[in-house]
């Protein structure tokens, strides 16, 4: 049985068992789960699909949130990568387009796979299916990605937290694109240490970020800093493939995400009280739409 | 803590804790209130009563109500939805402290004109916590087979309750025990690793001073 206690305990026995990281989660969440490989395989390729049909919807569609707060950026996005005129190359605007659809689809009370949270929906897909789609991957390899994402993501929840309410933003959108990060790592042939810092980079690139939504809601600023954090992945994945390595270890670096998080102050933390939720025109909204 | 946990749960948006956690109240409402309600009131209590519109969580109570769990694609047009299932339904914010600061206390009158009080909170993650059902103060999250056998607080009615389980091959995974005062009303509330088949239930419901019993089934 895994622990989930240290990624860097899962990096080393994926290792020496010379086995990515997925396939020793899965076998050890078959065993925990009493379910078979195979099983725990199709369910997440449920998940798969209704993460495409999200990017699919979301890319497409120009309706608005209930608050009227967001919808249409996506569209936006992705007539400039269909356009040929994206300022960062096709990989980085397409996973851009996908991230700001995915968490438009769940502003808008459409379906999504949570992960790790609802907030923070759009950034281990966009990536994930914008590699498969540019580097013709198989749907069972991003499958099994998502295997290395969550087994780190359950390290991340159990040291620390992934929720915003606890630990601000860099609790969720840090820790997603952190998954992201190492499951992109583990997709492009880069080894299980290469995923332990690919997940270190984009945790440390935003720690200290808050949580503040503007009248709670989650769409200003969570849809763009999906984008941003599918964006944070990216750039932790190339970094690491690249043979660069983390100074401060991937679970120290996790250790002080979780000190920060308990030293923000409550109003940093989704009350919607203080960061940008307490600017002048978040308060002018949030009395609009509250009333 | 599974990989699902992490990568899911499958939802419709925006917040988990504030729709799908609220779809899951409002389903533990629906099976504890019979089935088939027609009129409810709900109450919202903290977070819940300051962004209940914003995310969804109204369309997301009666959703659960209606019977649908939290990936339904159909959550969003619940409130229409509810008029024509036949259920008229009313949301009031209470400014008083709650539990918890998602919280939704549900009143549900059924076709004969029963009522019946639910209270739940959202808790993280979509997942909730039941505090209250009728007058009485309880504590179950859902994630087992539930059974809840409101009785009257007389000695043997667990012992009579548990036999029946065992001798059907049901493993009680946690059981709890509330009541108003002694002698008086009381709810027992089981969770089980297995199913209990509706059979079981019913002789349960044949034990003494035992006034019904309510299975309610996984709802992760």
């Amino acid at each position: 049985m895994i622990t989930y206690d240290s990624i860097q305990e899962l990096a080393d026995r994926a290792r020496k068992k010379g086995k990515r990281i997925s396939e020793l989660v899965l076998e050890d969440q078959a065993l925990h789960m009493e379910q078979s490989k195979d099983e725990l395989v199709e369910l997440m390729r449920k998940s798969l699909h209704v993460m495409a049909a999200a990017a699919k919807s979301g890319l497409t569609s120009r309706s608005l949130s209930a608050s009227g707060l967001s919808g249409g950026d996506a569209n936006k996005m992705k007539q400039v990568v269909d356009g040929g005129r994206s300022l960062s190359g096709k990989v980085l605007s397409e996973t851009l387009a996908k991230a700001l659809a995915i968490a438009e689809v769940n502003a808008c009370m459409g379906r999504i796979v949570a992960a790790p949270t609802a907030g923070s929906c759009g950034i281990i897909p966009a990536l994930l299916l914008t590699l498969k789609e540019e580097h013709h991957l198989t749907e069972d390899q991003v499958v099994m990605s998502l295997f290395t994402a969550a087994g780190l993501g359950m390290v991340i929840a159990k040291k620390a937290s992934i929720s915003g309410a606890e630990g601000g933003c860099q609790a969720e959108c840090g820790s997603a694109a952190a998954m992201a990060a190492a499951a992109a790592v583990e997709l492009m042939g880069g080894s299980p240490q290469m995923s332990a810092h690919a997940c270190a980079f984009a945790l440390k690139s935003v720690l200290g970020l808050v949580c503040d939504p503007v009248a709670g809601l989650v769409e200003v600023p969570c849809i763009k800093r999906n984008a941003s954090g599918a964006a944070n992945a990216l750039v932790a994945a190339e970094m690491a493939l690249a043979g660069i390595e983390s100074t401060i270890p991937v679970d120290e670096v996790i250790g002080a995400m979780k000190a920060i998080g308990d030293a923000m102050p409550k109003a940093l933390k989704e009350t919607a009280e203080g960061g940008l939720a307490d600017t002048p025109t978040a308060k002018k909204i949030a009395r609009e739409i509250l009333r | 803590m599974n990989v699902f946990d992490i990568i899911g749960p499958i939802m419709v948006g925006p917040s988990s804790s504030h729709t799908a956690g609220a779809v899951r109240i409002g389903q533990i409402a629906r099976v504890v209130a019979g089935g088939k309600p027609v009129a409810v009131t709900i109450e919202l209590y903290g977070s819940f009563a300051q962004t209940y519109k914003g995310h969804g969580t109204d369309k997301a109570i009666i959703a659960g109500l209606l019977g649908m769990a939290p990936d339904d694609q159909r959550i969003k047009d619940s409130l229409a939805l509810a008029g024509q299932a036949g259920m008229s339904f009313k949301f009031r914010k209470s400014s008083n402290q709650a539990v918890h600061p998602n919280t939704a206390l549900i009143s549900a009158v059924d076709q004969l004109g029963k009522k019946t009080i639910v209270q739940g909170s959202s808790v993280g993650g979509g997942r909730i916590v039941v505090n209250r059902i009728n007058e009485i103060n309880v504590k179950f999250k859902g994630d087992y087979y539930t059974l809840l056998i409101p009785h009257t607080d007389t000695p043997g009615v667990i012992a009579a309750v548990t036999k029946l389980l065992a001798d059907h091959g049901i493993n009680i995974a946690e059981l709890n025990m509330y009541r108003s005062h002694r002698g008086g009303e009381a709810m027992m509330v089981i969770e089980t690793d297995q199913a209990v088949k509706a059979e079981v239930v019913s002789l349960i419901e044949a034990v003494k001073t035992v006034k019904k019993a309510v299975l309610i089934e996984p709802i992760y």
